[in-house]
């Protein structure tokens, strides 16, 4: 690996961060355009953020470190987990240290922090997030990582860059059971980001909130990593989704041309599916909290189908 | 004379045994002060021994003691040094701790406290008793031992009457167990022929159908005591009814016994295994894991929460043995070296970070006496050290990287992914399946240990006076850092630990991992090839700290590091009490909503209106319904129909012995020539 590669990375790591409040943006005006409302301009989570992190933070009087550490460990295994993900190229140095599995159980203890961090206040809506949350990822948790079985048994690699070369170097082909993965990923997608199905970003009813439950007690800059970590976690799910169903136009860093043109790809991917996400979620309604389990078995179900599927197909 | 690893072996045992037998004599005081410090440098050295036999090479020794004719036979090999590592790392850490945690006990009930130092110590010498037994009979005398001091150390408390009835129950199922265990012997002997050593039971000619008796035999008395289905139900009792230092003994080590004993009879005694001894044992280990990882997310006692997560894993390791077994039989010895280090490696991990918990909840219950989690709360706050070392310990039982538990996990995935060849198609589609329950199972833990966390140690006191709650002392400070260190530190050097696994893999399937696993230097772990997963936790470590300090150098370059402090915000509500917050089984309550039909559940909840509210919850195992309460009833009957000769007036009992003597003159006219 040469520097390059590590420089790459690190330029990843910063496309990343930088882009994900864009494509908060991006989300929302499509959400507001079809809602027939005007839309906000497309800085606008810039400025939301710039604000946050000029203002001055207030700890609840019972708020233990746990609180403060977790907005810095929050935003910095986001980023971290940003710049693993194959989004323009596909050598990166680090991608050797953690495969899927252990992407999974980075964003996991990321999770468990936030969680545990809700309940240190000690309010009736931090524990209700945190369970909540809780509840929703111990089943989305398992449908990715059966999602990423399926495509790890396909290219006999659990490692993300060979899973993505894989692909590239078979060319074009239909997989049945890349159809129930992708699918079930879609679901997982929406779940684990608040989306609507599951949890709505835009709540101000506090008895439907998950996410925004949980980081009721955060202000100043420590709200606005929070906010800025869950864009990221956005971000990290699209590039993820890309990487694996859509891995057309991925490069690696021999190229320099490429890597522009990689770069342009993917932003045309972010564009085209962010505005897909906002349509997706404007035409689905929410769903009652006891429903969230049925709709995450299914997609548990759905990816050890495709697992299965795999095995007996073989393809 | 030089010393081998099998003499210091012996003399450490003796040196507990001996160090137990003094502790009855010796006053209280002293001898804790003295005594557990000198238990704690033994197990050190046990480690250091295990550690030194790990190296290679087998040494035997004749004990001219037991039975006439009947020697004890003794054997340090590689398996049998990987577990007396275990003993010595896990039980150092948790004698130190003990040192501190028994001081009240040693001030105000110092008879009883000589009784549990004699027990303490001849419990830890007969686990590694049972390690290093080479014949049948030393086996079940040591694995005897072992059930009986743990038994009379979990009735410590026995003035209470639900902890006699725990005992009571363990007792039962030890012995149940220990029946299976010499009958397996016994079927053994029969095929082999010759005296019981290990050595002759190694060339016995059973046939198939034997063996698989002797497996079933096996399975049944390790099983009970490792808590596979449906024998579990003795440990979520038992385990939380002793005090804490033995809870963590029991849970982290003797658990592993029974791995231990499978490992023996299987794979050095057995021979060749049939493939469905493997399939039936992944398919039980996962039921296990789910059976117990499910319930554990609803409990509300803390030492029962990390009971229950105890099977859990037993049922993972136990699945990861059947893989092992599977893959062996199927002749295909790199899946099934990778299964078996993850085995042994999770084995080791949940030795320690079930330890750490189980000392932990020790210390919470020393401060507060309280064993139910809905009148805990915020005790971070009040005991900072015990809530720190804690962090580690959930966080690694969470699997979450970089710490231990999720590198044996990563490990145990990696052989389920890895494309199996079996010769029965069906099997390597359903293989799949075991991945996917042990995805589920891990997202389980995570559950339950954010809601074992976070209702004991975050938020706000539940009812306690926090002035009368004081932190952990020194001893108990060194034993739960020791275990913490050992839990950071196997989850960070994974392939120095597989390389130690080597010799023992390379003894059990015929090959090692290390060679492929520490192919690319220390820092990485590549269990097959770097093309198919490579894993680097110091790397991955130092890449989050290094993200993370960027992040708050970065916010405070730019902007500013102002703060203060105002009551907690809550969405403006302005009455808030500490009853407002999740109880434990407000937490779990998604769960038992959801699994509502799997517990055998009773619920009693009050109407909104109702002025004086009165809610009450039960979750009850439904195996003890289904399998032990129609054993207990059937015994009962038998017991009536038997009570029913007594009649108590003698005539009735002369016509008995008169029709049993008509019939013995019956049968031996009738047999002579």
């Amino acid at each position: 690996m040469t520097p390059v590669n590590w420089l790459l990375q690190g330029g990843q790591e910063i496309l990343g961060i930088l882009l994900a409040p864009l494509l908060m943006g991006w989300v929302g005006i499509w959400r507001a355009w079809l809602q027939n409302r005007r839309a906000p301009s497309l800085m606008q989570p810039y400025r939301q953020l710039f604000k946050l992190f000029h203002k001055e933070v207030v700890l609840a009087e019972t708020a233990s470190p746990l609180l403060r550490v977790t907005p810095y460990l929050l935003f910095g295994c986001m980023g971290l987990t940003a710049s693993l993900i194959p989004m323009v190229i596909t050598d990166l140095p680090l991608a050797g240290a953690v495969d899927v599995i252990a992407l999974v159980g980075l964003l996991s203890l990321a999770r468990v922090f936030l969680a545990l961090a809700a309940m240190d206040v000690g309010t009736a809506f931090g524990s209700l997030g945190a369970r909540r949350e809780m509840l929703v990822s111990f089943l989305a948790e398992p449908a990715l990582l059966m999602v990423f079985f399926t495509i790890a048994s396909l290219n006999a690699s659990t490692s993300l860059r060979f899973m993505v070369t894989g692909f590239a170097a078979r060319g074009f082909y239909l997989y049945p059971s890349l159809a129930f993965a992708g699918v079930a990923f879609l679901m997982v997608l929406l779940a684990e980001n608040g989306r609507i199905p599951v949890d709505n970003p835009e709540t101000h009813l506090e008895l439907t909130m998950i996410h925004e439950a949980m980081i009721l007690e955060y202000s100043g800059r420590h709200l606005a990593l929070i906010e800025w970590a869950s864009a990221l976690k956005l971000l990290i799910y699209f590039s993820l989704g890309f990487a694996l169903f859509l891995p057309f136009g991925l490069t690696d860093s021999q190229q320099g041309w490429g890597i522009l043109g990689a770069l342009i790809l993917f932003l045309l991917k972010l564009t085209v599916m962010g505005a897909g996400l906002a349509v997706l979620e404007t035409v689905s309604a929410k769903q009652r909290l006891f429903r969230v389990p049925e709709y995450l078995g299914t997609a548990f179900l759905l990816a050890v189908l495709a697992i299965l599927l795999h095995y007996l197909l073989g393809s | 004379m030089t010393l081998l690893p099998l003499d210091l072996v012996g003399l450490i045992l003796t040196g507990w045994g001996g160090l137990g037998l003094l502790g009855l004599v010796l006053p209280a005081r002293l001898g804790r002060s003295l005594l557990f410090p000198l238990i704690t440098g033994l197990s050190v050295l046990m480690a250091g021994a295990g550690l030194w036999a790990l190296q290679g090479g087998a040494q035997t020794l004749v004990l001219p003691i037991g039975l006439p004719g009947m020697p004890f036979h003794l054997r340090l090999d590689v398996l049998s040094a990987f577990f007396l590592t275990l003993l010595g790392l896990a039980g150092s850490g948790i004698s130190a701790y003990a040192t501190g945690y028994f001081r009240r006990m040693a001030e105000t009930q110092a008879g009883d406290f000589q009784r549990l130092t004699l027990l303490y110590a001849f419990f830890l010498a007969s686990m590694g008793m049972v390690l290093v037994a080479d014949d049948a009979y030393f086996f079940m005398v040591a694995w005897e031992g072992m059930a009986l001091s743990s038994y009379f150390l979990v009735t410590t408390d026995h003035e209470i009457p639900a902890i006699r009835e725990a005992g009571f129950l363990y007792l039962l199922m030890a012995h149940l167990g220990a029946i299976a265990l010499l009958l397996c012997f016994g079927l053994l002997q029969s095929g082999a022929g010759g005296d019981y050593a290990f050595a002759t039971l190694r060339h016995h000619s059973l046939s198939s159908f034997w063996s698989s008796v002797t497996f079933f035999l096996a399975l049944i008395g390790f099983g009970a005591k490792a808590g596979l289905l449906p024998l579990h139900s003795w440990l979520p009792e038992a385990h939380p009814a002793a005090p804490s230092p033995v809870s963590a003994l029991m849970s982290g080590i003797m658990l592993k016994m029974a791995l231990y004993g499978l490992l023996r009879v299987l794979f050095d005694l057995l021979g060749q295994p049939l493939w469905w001894w493997g399939a039936l044992l992944v398919g039980l280990g996962s039921l296990t894991a789910l059976y117990g990882v499910l319930f554990a997310a609803v409990q509300s006692d803390i030492k029962r929460l990390l009971a229950w997560s105890s099977v859990e894993n037993m049922g993972l390791i136990l699945s990861g043995l059947g893989l092992t077994l599977l893959f062996h039989g199927a002749g295909q010895e790199t899946v099934a070296a990778l299964a078996l280090a993850a085995v042994l490696y999770h084995a080791l991990n949940h030795a320690f970070f079930k330890g750490l918990l189980f000392l932990g909840a020790g210390s919470v219950l020393h401060a507060t006496a309280e064993r139910n989690m809905a009148k805990l709360g915020g005790l971070i706050r009040v005991m900072p050290w015990a809530a720190g070392l804690s962090l580690v310990g959930i966080l690694s039982l969470a699997g979450l990287p970089p710490f231990n538990g999720f590198v044996s996990e990563w490990l145990l995935l990696q052989a389920y992914l890895l494309r199996p060849d079996l010769p029965q198609p069906w099997l390597n589609m359903v293989l799949p399946l075991g991945a996917a329950v042990l995805a589920l199972v891990g997202a389980l833990a995570g559950f339950a240990m954010v809601k074992f966390y976070g209702i004991i140690f975050l938020g706000q006191a539940r009812g306690l006076v926090p002035g009368e709650v004081h932190d952990i002392g020194f001893w108990e400070r060194f034993g739960m850092g020791w275990m913490a260190l050992g839990c950071v530190l196997l989850g960070l050097f994974p392939s120095s630990v597989i390389l130690q696994l080597d010799t023992v893999t390379h003894a059990l399937v015929g090959q090692g991992l290390g060679a492929s696993a520490a192919r690319h230097g220390w820092l990485w772990v590549t269990p097959v090839a770097a093309s198919r997963a490579s894993y680097s936790p110091l790397i991955l470590f130092a890449v989050i700290l290094v993200s993370v300090g960027l992040t708050f150098l970065g916010v405070r370059r730019f902007f500013h590091g102002r703060w203060r402090r105002a009551p907690a915000w809550d969405c403006g509500y302005p009455f808030q009490t500490a009853r407002m917050q999740d109880s434990a089984d407000g937490f779990g309550q998604p769960i038992k909503q959801i699994f509502e039909s799997f517990f055998g559940l009773s619920r009693e909840i009050p109407s909104p209106f109702d002025p004086h509210p009165h809610y009450h919850s039960e979750v009850r195992d439904p195996l003890w319904a289904l399998c032990y309460l129609p054993l207990v009833r059937g015994v009962a009957r038998l017991v009536k129909v038997v009570g029913g000769l007594q009649q108590g007036r003698i005539s009735t009992y002369l016509l008995f012995s008169f029709t049993t003597l008509l019939a013995l003159l019956a049968l031996v006219t009738g047999t002579r020539p």
